[in-house]
């Protein structure tokens, strides 16, 4: 079969067009360098969100750990940053200088040989994306080729969360325990910190969304995407055409990974921290529902959920600190009864339709692209 | 680290040992049997299990300062009145949820997790403004305690024994219900296969509502049991939520023997892990053993055989 | 020209007229010093940076988690914080302006924590910030401190090691609260053999390395150290260890629910903290904390801070009742909460004393900012932010509350960075 699959309908195409102007250009002018650096953290949790809808919406793998890989993207930039940061004159007052201060207050002399490759800056980047990666390798590998799926995975993935904290927490000396890394300062010698550098890293982390999102819409658009689609719907059936699943399963799982841990990454030299709070099954789930709220069918869809989620999370509780939770547990639970599709749903419901030019993709409920399991 | 005892010293400490290794298994499997009901049974994913068993410690707690005020001739017996309110209080409220939020999701299981997700939030905050921010204590009878002097050197907590009768009972009740009895067939019918046990006539309506009630109200009772040997304030929920899962999945879900067997294994593992080793790493090993197990056999330890 | 602000009477030369505050109320307004007016000090003399400070009002920020898990402990200091303000307020506030207060919900969330605190200090521009409370909390917003050089009070005891210009460290460091019970039970009960036992994270753990430095110093032996993940809940496997050791001290840096846990296991296995044998030392239960406890699971159980609940002088009777009038007679007030409600007395000090509410003059003002009118005595800023202050043994009765059995004859000088403890 040789049909061609074009990347965007002119529709996607604008819609696009407006989530780069939301991100590009409509939040830094109406935003100060305070609330934009917000935002520019949100848009960091849109890297999972974005990964989920590939894994979870497409895919039907529901992952309950991303916070794995978020964090351990961030931690892989966090380690170099916290080298950079640790030079002998910074570290003086230490009775080891020149490595991390948590590992002095835990009596560890020397650096361990696995953080010594982390002082290069180029290492740094490929293990980001490539630690993470291996990692969801080695669990979709054990898990897909077994064909456990559904509630099992999630659960299992959920305890892979609560192991991860807990050995980093329990291995302070190495890791930095509960505190995490924290007071990072410069990137090759670029200093993060001032509201300068702040806005440059925003629109790198907007940039590299935007990679990811393109990345996200090639994978859904191509023979993988739709397979994924089968696989979610009749997995039997597509296992009888004489496609391996398991592969194609690891392969999307492998890229929502690699996803977050970009996400990671930059929420790690956004924030100036990073920490085992942000691994758990707390986060993990947070991002899941980001996921949801934007509707779990849609990449674009998940950007504006972790932009909802997350500022609603902000705005609650700055107006009432002791009740917001009322409210955010609230929201999740309405969109899950009245919104299933979340945002994208909606859009697909009721705004589209009374666009020019749009009619409905089929009548009722959108499942978007679930014909392409009659491929 | 033996050097210098007698026989007879370690041989008390391993007695013990083993006892704490039972009070372990006791522990996970109150955890675990509401959720075996809840989520092996009904598919249900009940992120919310956690608050349903700090409702049964408020309970207790509420029943406790009763008790002490109006009726402290009968303090040393409260716990079994709150016992028994704490499974109604959890079960009602669990019913309600059902009506209220689950039943419309059956069809989508992995969306339960975020609904239950947002109404343990809700439990949360609603905890601490009606108790307060910080712990409550729940005052025992000095009974419950105490322990039991066996031998010079062994002695055994009656707060354990407690708990293992009360284990006891409850899985045997649940046993009871769920295989000899006509509503425990329904509840395995409308599981199997929901259409047919529909067309046989079974409510299946209400025997979901009220699965979804003991299951829950189970919870209460292990909440209950919790405050002899827990802390309970408004997130002490969330301690519990993994390792209750963990005990579920790696049981075979719809296999109640698998829940009490993989609670005992688990169970065993940390507390010997935890006495040769420092309590962090004993966890991480008995959370990855039980990782790398389930990846070898993903069913869990026991599964029915089902069609699907 | 500039008109200087007058100088304060006695700031310099007699703290009792200055610092005489709030914690006696009734009393204290008799020797208030009169005639703070707003406008003897111009808001853009006392406010030079753009800070949340106007004629009539300033603005702090009070940044603790009041939702999640360390909202058990945080909220008795976000208590003490409200009170000391209300305190101040009634008696005319600061530099005539009355203090009000952004409270954030750092959510026991350390990235959270980060957000809030960048908020107070850049969209808000508070002049101070009482706030965080666990050391992860802390280091997450010291980097946001020091970089839009804010100015945080901060209430618990901690593991030292740190020595920030933009902080004021109102509780205890390690070395302040662990070597003086040490030395207390070493020569009191005749202790031989310690057992240590924390939650993992860092301040258990550096402060049982300083405790076993200590311990084997003095010729003493350490027979065990464990650490348990927080929030662990059993225990039973860890008090066989300990039966099987045999050592006189049991040291225990048990932090938030785990210690119900703890304790009621250890009561429950028959070991009764009363007889004393093993000795049970601890320097993270507060009465806070034995509110989840029970008081009658930890009676005989020894406890090493600066403040406890029923020290007996009038500046903490007056500080007891004036707690219990705002939050509830049923109330318990534990070392942080003591140290948290010393963060708005210790700020209005210096403010005061620099004539101005600007950080920079504020930092340079705190150190030897002297408060003898604090619920635990006399106590003195040092040079590197930190409390002198008195270390106390209490011994836990069964209503929950310490009585104190020892008190250092001496203030203890704060020493962050110990030599020949690391």
């Amino acid at each position: 079969m040789t049909r061609q699959y074009r990347l965007f309908t002119l529709e996607e195409a604008v819609n696009f067009a407006l989530l780069a102007l939301l991100i590009f250009v409509i939040l830094p002018a109406m935003l100060d360098p305070f609330r934009l650096n917000l935002f520019g953290k949100y848009l960091t949790y849109a890297f999972v969100a974005v990964g989920l809808v590939l894994c979870w919406g497409a895919g039907g793998i529901l992952s309950l750990g991303q916070g794995v890989f978020f964090g351990l993207g961030g931690y892989c930039m966090a380690m170099f940053l916290k080298l950079e940061a640790s030079t002998p004159e910074a570290t003086a007052i230490q009775s080891t200088p020149g490595i991390p201060d948590f590992m002095d207050w835990n009596r560890v002399t020397e650096l361990p040989w696995w953080w010594e490759p982390f002082q290069s800056l180029p290492f740094t980047l490929v293990a980001i994306v490539a630690v993470p990666s291996a990692f969801a390798f080695v669990i979709g590998l054990a898990m897909f080729t077994r064909r456990v799926g559904g509630v099992y995975f999630a659960i299992i993935t959920q305890a892979i969360a609560a192991i991860l904290t807990i050995l980093i927490i329990g291995q302070q000396g190495y890791t930095g325990g509960v505190n995490g890394m924290t007071d990072l300062r410069t990137l090759a010698g670029w200093d993060i910190r001032p509201d300068s550098a702040k806005l440059v890293l925003y629109f790198v982390n907007g940039a590299l969304l935007f990679l990811c999102l393109l990345a996200g819409q090639w994978v859904r658009k191509g023979k993988v995407g739709r397979l994924l689609v089968a696989m979610r719907d009749q997995e039997d059936r597509v296992r009888f055409s004489g496609y391996n699943v398991a592969n194609f399963k690891i392969f999307v799982f492998c890229l929502g990974a690699a996803f977050a841990a970009i996400g990671g990454a930059m929420f790690t030299l956004q924030v100036g921290f990073m920490s085992p709070t942000l691994i758990g099954i707390v986060p993990s789930i947070m991002m899941v529902i980001m996921c949801a709220v934007g509707g779990r069918h849609s990449l674009l869809g998940a950007v504006y959920g972790a932009l909802i989620v997350n500022g609603a999370q902000t705005f609650f509780s700055e107006q009432m600190p002791e009740l917001w939770l009322f409210a955010m547990g609230a929201l999740f639970i309405s969109v899950v009864m009245f919104f299933p599709t979340g945002l994208a749903g909606l859009y697909e419901d009721h705004i589209r339709p009374r666009l020019p030019g749009l009619r409905p993709r089929r009548p009722g409920r959108a499942e978007p692209i679930a014909t392409a399991a009659a491929e | 680290m033996f050097d210098g005892y007698t026989m007879g010293e370690l041989g008390a400490i391993f007695a013990m040992q083993g006892f704490a290794g039972l009070i372990l298994f006791s522990v996970y499997v109150l955890m675990a049997l509401g959720l075996a009901i809840i989520f092996g049974q009904m598919g249900v994913i009940n992120m919310a299990h956690g608050e349903f068993m700090i409702l049964g410690a408020y309970v207790t707690y509420l029943c406790s300062l009763f008790f002490a005020t109006f009726l402290p001739e009968l303090f040393g017996v409260y716990f079994f009145v709150a016992i028994v309110l704490a499974f109604m209080a959890s079960g009602s409220l669990g019913m309600a949820v059902e009506w209220g939020i689950i039943r419309h999701l059956y069809r989508r299981p992995l969306d339960t997790l975020l609904a239950t997700w947002g109404l343990s939030l809700i439990l949360q905050q609603v905890y601490r403004s009606v108790f307060g921010a910080r712990e409550v204590g729940v005052r025992i009878p000095e009974w419950m305690r105490g322990s039991l002097q066996v031998t010079d050197l062994v002695e055994v907590p009656f707060n354990g024994l407690l708990l293992m009768t009360l284990t006891l009972c409850i899985a045997a009740g649940v046993y009871l219900m769920l295989y000899r009895s006509a509503w425990g067939q329904q509840v395995r019918a409308v599981m199997q296969n929901r259409v047919m046990a529909d067309a046989v006539g079974i409510n299946t309506g209400r025997t979901d509502r009220l699965t979804f009630g003991i299951g829950c109200g189970i919870a209460g009772i292990a909440g209950s049991a919790f405050t002899m040997v827990g802390s309970t304030g408004p997130t002490a929920g969330q301690l519990y939520i993994v390792d209750t899962f963990l005990v579920v999945v790696f049981g075979g879900a719809a296999s109640l023997f698998g829940t009490i067997a993989s609670a005992f294994s688990i169970s065993q593992v940390q507390s010997v892990l935890e006495f040769f080793l420092s309590g962090s790493m004993a966890k991480v090993l008995t959370l990855l053993t039980v990782i790398i197990i389930l990846m070898l056999r993903p069913q869990g330890l026991f599964t029915l055989k089902v069609r699907k | 020209m500039k008109k200087t602000p007058p100088v304060l009477p006695g700031v310099h030369t007699n703290r009792r007229n200055v610092l005489m505050g709030g914690a006696a109320l009734g009393a204290a307004t008799l020797f208030m010093p009169k005639g703070l007016r707003a406008q003897d000090f111009p808001t853009d003399q006392v406010n030079t940076t753009g800070l949340a400070v106007t004629d009539t009002t300033a603005t702090v920020g009070i940044l603790h988690s009041i939702t999640g898990t360390m909202a058990i402990s945080e909220t008795g200091s976000v208590q003490a914080e409200k009170l000391a303000i209300a305190q101040i307020n009634a008696q005319g506030g600061i530099l005539g302006r009355q203090i009000d207060f952004i409270q954030e919900d750092g959510a026991s969330d350390w990235p959270t924590f980060a957000e809030k605190a960048r908020k107070l200090l850049i969209n808000d521009r508070v002049p101070a910030v009482m706030g965080c409370w666990t050391s992860a909390s802390r280091k997450a917003v010291l980097p946001i401190f020091e970089q839009q050089n804010g100015f945080l009070y901060y209430p618990t005891f901690y593991e030292g090691l740190e020595e920030s210009p933009n902080v004021i460290y109102t509780g205890q460091e390690a070395t302040q609260q662990i070597i003086a019970g040490l030395d207390w039970v070493m020569r009191e009960k005749g202790a031989e053999s310690f057992y240590l036992i924390g939650s993992d994270y860092i301040w258990p753990r550096t402060s049982n390395k300083i405790a076993r430095i200590h311990i084997e110093k003095n010729g003493k032996q350490v027979v065990g150290e464990d650490y348990f993940p927080l929030e662990h809940t059993q225990f039973n496997s860890t008090i066989n260890r300990i039966r099987l050791q045999r050592p006189d001290v049991i040291y225990a840096i048990v932090v938030g629910g785990s210690n119900v846990a703890f304790y009621r296991q250890l009561k429950a296995a028959g070991i009764d903290l009363t007889r004393e044998a093993p000795t049970l030392l601890t320097i993270s239960v507060t009465e806070d904390e034995i509110l989840g406890i029970g008081g009658d699971n930890i009676e005989g159980a020894y406890a090493c801070m600066k403040y406890f609940q029923s020290l007996d002088n009038p500046n903490n009777e007056a500080f007891v009742a004036a707690f219990k009038e705002m939050w509830g007679s049923d109330i318990v007030i534990g070392d942080v909460t003591q140290a948290a409600y010393l963060g708005p007395w210790l700020w209005k000090a210096a403010v005061e004393r620099a004539g101005s509410f600007d950080v920079d003059k504020v930092r340079e003002a705190s150190p030897g900012i002297e408060l003898d009118t604090a619920p635990e005595g006399y106590v003195k800023v040092h040079d590197n932010h930190h409390l002198w202050s008195r270390t106390r043994v209490g011994r836990a009765n069964a209503e929950g509350q310490y009585d104190v059995v020892y008190e250092t004859a001496d203030l203890i000088e704060p020493n962050p960075f110990p030599e020949g403890y690391q």
